[in-house]
């Protein structure tokens, strides 16, 4: 389909992206300035990115981050992918709609109210709030994103491949294991990422459910940005949407490599 | 020569009525909520049949296959293959093995991992495993192919694969869903014959679910006619085509002409019908009529001749016009105006060169020979 | 008979590999995350438990099917249900300095009497300050005009990018995506620069000469909108998208070929057709923003008053949690029907998708 550029379009566009993405470009340029007064430009320097890795404080936070983020967005993967499949693949069993409506609705919940009744939770069973606090609350409304991206991919999957396995010889089990996992490993992966990234990511729940001892990085972050801009925060934006950048930018390049490869074999093999 | 009718009973089991079928499904049902899609069906398959379920989309064909494979159950009946009731079988656990009509090749996995796939779930060691895979490659001419995925090959060699991966455990029941529906026409002829020949090499009990009634009769040892959840008629191809039980059956095989009438009188092997088309003609008699009795008389069009004169010794001849014709190659095909307006199906073969056929808005006498009839009272 | 073989069974190997991973996340679990001993007792046995049901279920027969379906069952139950009754539980006493800050439901009298202490007056509090009242309306407000600014700015995005070609729309996907993977509040916090005092634009405006005084930006109204709208646009382009690339472009080809306008196709064809992805979106903006905490809290004052603020200051300032349980539950309350609407509609397009 031909189609035609009206003004509106591409105004709407340009403005669009310049919204999303001028006041980042700021802050990465603001980074590299010399000068503690963030408002002036003093020059070009790196000084503020050494004086955040001598930030005892922010390193620490960062580490207890990893740690959670990297439990939780595992621990949500494989609950996420199970919910997936129980959502896409069980029929229907006594709870179903209890069910899906407990794996929509953290999507959209507000964070204050996710934070506060898991903190509340925690108490009342006399859990101490620390590390494993944050993970809990992590994995919790991280597996509904992972479910949502499994299950857009299950619902698009040949569901007589399973059927082959298991007539083959397989249990139902040993079919998922050796052909649905694999197959729907792509969804699972970003499943994890997406997972990953949004522990890295949250104020609100950590706020709540973590101890004395386990302040993340966004807490840290949030208590440093309260008291106005810090060119050391600049400097972590810079890192963090740099990582991001690439990472996206190459696994979309990858994806596209792949997927552009199978359509060249794919022609070849019709004229073979 | 001395006729040998122990062996006509081998190669036609079905024919024998003492034989024993090799698998018996047994009143079968399968409702899903209100809907039933297979209805009280009962059928005996015997050993190393091609045996065809044939039906239009919806028909429960497809839905028979599927229990015969363990993935739907039965609502109601049973299902014994080899003398083993499959009631409680899982499909990993039953002796069949399926074709999908998609191949559900895993797109993962290499060609000759896609064979191994049940020789290794069923603790084969890897060599043994990998011969085999060689064989069956071998068998579908893709040895050259082992180390491919599924993607880098065309239809037709995915065909293969499927069929390669579905016979590699040696199942005594091959069930195959559309097996062919996914190729193009020629490539689909000439797999047909394919298909036979790997069935007549390894004797294995083919089962096969189609809606293309050629391929049914090219494959099949025997068809089963399917629609909304019953069988119709089961039979050997020609049985099927040459003597349909039911309009339903003599309509969607090939096609008919269809003649209602009431029978005249009757006379021995033959009897006469009065019908509103073709007025009052000669038909075989067939035990169970009575006089007076609603009949149908079912003509195939290549059965019907037609001649621009009146025939000497025509005895069922009605006059009409050509309306139109098609020139197919070997053959050509008219539809022919009778005198009350109903117009009616008939096939010439293009034999010699004739300088002057049929054509167009001709007037033209049809005969038929009463035996070619086939009374229907259903 | 060939099946009267008795298959072969991996079993034990299964269950050692499962066996030797969740040691060794128990072991990491007690010295990575510092979980006191009982905690990692309390987990190994849990996991040893669901193990042992596993393996017995597998050697009974019993269907897989239901093991998969009571994990995330029993977790959501557990981590998302049991909470909420908590948190109502909790919005019925009255706050206390102790350990928890909060009195129980009931107290056993010295006769052995029970005295209800429940008490829905945490209730009649917020609903009789106007400072709660404000809040709830005004989060309402500021919600539903980001979600109409979201739809007007992602609408045309979102249409463009399905209409356009790869690898443009690709390309285009992609930055839409991209500020969703980077940090939230990073993103936010880039505003301060660009709004403030002595931001970006003031110190733009005043070189350029078109203003002599810096002007307000930061701490007022406007900044929390241009915030909302910011963060939850991708959640906005998103959905519409999806919904307009799965629709087929020669509907509009045929409907202007009957004879519509461009402008006419557009509201009789693609408009409805992406209806499901508008309110995909707009649910996805809405219900956030809602209960947003950090957006207001940077950019806007002391009289941007929203709900998730105010709750926040209830529980971390005034450590009062039963006010604070109670806050939470009237804005529960108020989000269960978009929530239940949301639901329908993605239930309806999965459906739909099958």
């Amino acid at each position: 389909m031909k189609h035609r550029l009206s003004w509106f379009n591409v105004t709407s566009l340009t403005l669009g992206f310049a919204f999303l993405y001028l006041p980042m470009l700021i802050l990465i340029i603001f980074s590299f300035n010399d000068s503690r007064l963030v408002t002036v430009w003093g020059g070009f320097s790196t000084r503020w990115y050494g004086a955040l890795f001598q930030n005892q404080q922010f390193l620490d936070a960062a580490w207890v981050t990893l740690k959670v983020a990297l439990f939780s967005s595992t621990l949500a993967t494989v609950l996420g992918t199970m919910a997936a499949y129980v959502l896409v693949r069980a029929g229907r069993f006594p709870g179903r709609t209890l069910f899906s409506g407990m794996s929509y609705a953290p999507l959209v919940m507000p964070e204050v109210i996710t934070g506060l009744s898991l903190l509340l939770l925690f108490i009342a069973i006399g859990l101490d709030r620390g590390v494993f606090t944050i993970v809990l609350a992590h994995t919790t409304f991280a597996m509904c994103y992972v479910s949502v991206v499994v299950s857009s991919r299950l619902m698009t999957f040949d569901r007589s491949l399973e059927e082959a396995a298991l007539d083959l010889g397989c249990t139902p089990f040993d079919a998922f294991r050796s052909v649905t996992l694999p197959i729907i490993m792509p969804a699972v992966i970003s499943g994890w990422l997406l997972a990953f990234t949004l522990s890295l990511d949250d104020l609100v729940i950590a706020s709540f459910t973590s101890g004395p001892s386990s302040t993340t990085l966004p807490i840290k972050i949030f208590s440093a940005v309260r008291l106005g801009v810090s060119p050391e925060i600049n400097a972590l934006s810079t890192i963090v949407i740099s990582i991001v950048a690439v990472g996206v930018i190459t696994a979309s390049l990858i994806s596209k490599h792949t997927i552009a490869r199978r359509q060249r074999e794919e022609m070849e093999a019709g004229h073979g | 020569m001395p006729s040998n009718p122990a062996i006509a009973a081998n190669t036609r089991p079905w024919r024998d009525p003492a034989a024993k079928p090799f698998i018996s499904i047994k009143s079968v049902t399968k409702r899903f909520g209100d809907f039933t899609a297979v209805n009280d069906v009962s059928l005996d398959i015997f050993r190393g049949e091609l045996f065809c379920l044939l039906g239009g989309s919806g028909c429960g064909k497809s839905t028979l296959l599927r229990m015969l494979a363990g993935f739907e159950t039965p609502t109601a009946g049973q299902i014994i293959i080899d003398g083993q009731d499959m009631g409680r079988v899982t499909p990993d656990k039953r002796p069949t093995n399926m074709m999908f009509q998609s191949y559900a090749l895993f797109p993962h996995m290499s060609v000759e991992k896609n064979v191994a796939y049940g020789l290794m779930r069923e603790g084969k060691s890897r060599a043994e495993a990998y011969e085999r895979v060689g064989e069956m490659l071998k068998l579908v001419k893709l040895d050259q192919f082992a180390r491919r995925k599924p993607h880098q090959l065309s239809g037709g060699q995915r065909q293969r694969v499927a069929l390669a991966r579905a016979l590699a455990k040696q199942p005594k029941v091959l069930l195959l869903d559309e097996p062919l529906g996914a190729l193009d026409k020629k490539l689909r002829e000439e797999t047909q014959f394919e298909l036979v020949r790997i069935q007549e090499t390894l004797g294995i009990t083919f089962i096969v679910v189609t809606h293309d009634q050629d391929e049914a009769m090219t494959l099949a040892t025997r068809i089963g006619v399917m629609t909304e959840g019953v069988i119709k008629q089961v039979g050997e191809p020609r049985q099927i085509y040459e003597t349909p039980a039911s309009r339903f059956v003599a309509d969607f095989i090939g096609s008919v002409n269809l003649f209602e009438g009431q029978v005249q009188s009757l006379d021995g092997s033959q009897m006469r019908v009065r019908t509103t088309d073709l007025g009052e003609v000669l038909a075989p008699s067939a035990p169970g009529l009575s006089v007076g009795q609603t009949i149908w008389l079912a003509m195939r069009p290549e059965r019907a001749w037609m001649t621009r004169d009146v025939p000497p010794d025509g005895v069922n001849t009605v006059p009409g016009v050509v309306q139109d014709m098609g020139y197919v190659g070997h053959m050509s095909s008219y539809l022919v105006q009778l005198a009350n307006g109903r117009v009616i199906r008939v096939t010439q073969a293009n034999e010699g060169r004739r300088d002057n056929p049929i054509s167009w808005d001709e007037s033209v006498h049809v005969s038929f020979d009463p035996p070619d009839f086939r009374v229907l009272t259903e | 008979m060939s099946d009267a073989l008795p298959t072969p069974r991996r079993f034990p190997l299964t269950a050692g590999l499962m066996a030797g991973v969740g040691g060794l996340l128990g072991a990491t679990a007690v010295g990575w995350l510092g979980l006191p001993p009982n905690v990692a007792l309390l987990l190994s046995i849990t996991v040893g438990v669901a193990l042992l049901a596993f393996a017995l279920g597998r050697v009974m027969g019993w269907s897989d099917r239901w093991m998969v379906i009571a994990i995330p069952l029993g977790w959501f139950l557990v981590f998302f249900l049991v909470p909420f009754f908590v948190l109502g539980r909790i919005s019925l006493s009255e706050a206390i300095i102790a350990r928890p800050p909060y009195s129980p439901l009931w107290d056993t009298a010295p006769d052995g009497s029970i005295e209800i202490l429940a008490s829905l007056q945490n209730y009649g509090f917020i609903l009789g300050e106007s400072l709660y009242r404000n809040a709830y309306l005004s989060s309402m407000q500021v919600a539903a005009v980001s979600t109409v600014f979201a739809l007007l700015i992602g609408y045309p995005i979102a249409y463009y990018i399905a209409r356009s070609e790869e690898p443009k729309r690709s390309i285009l996907l992609l930055m839409v995506i991209l500020p969703f993977w980077t940090s939230f509040l990073l993103r936010v916090y880039a505003w301060i620069g660009f709004l403030r005092r002595e931001g970006v634009i003031n110190n733009l405006l005043l070189w350029a000469g078109i203003i002599d005084e810096p002007l307000v930006m930061m701490q007022t109204p406007g900044a929390v909108y241009v915030g909302i709208v910011y963060t939850y646009l991708p959640f906005m382009i998103l959905p519409i998208y999806s919904a307009l690339e799965k629709m087929d472009g020669s509907l509009i080809e045929a409907a202007e070929d009957l004879g519509c306008s461009r402008l006419s196709a557009f509201w009789l064809v693609t408009f409805p057709l992406s209806r499901p992805g508008i309110i995909a979106g707009c649910f996805l903006v809405f219900i956030p923003a809602m209960g947003e905490f950090v957006i207001p809290s940077l950019l806007g004052g002391s009289q941007t008053l929203m709900i998730g603020k105010v709750l926040w200051e209830e529980f971390f300032s005034n450590r009062d949690w039963p006010v604070a349980s109670a806050v939470a539950v009237v804005l529960l309350l108020l989000l269960v029907v978009p929530i239940v609407l949301f639901q329908r509609n993605q239930q309806r397009q999965q459906e739909a998708g099958k």
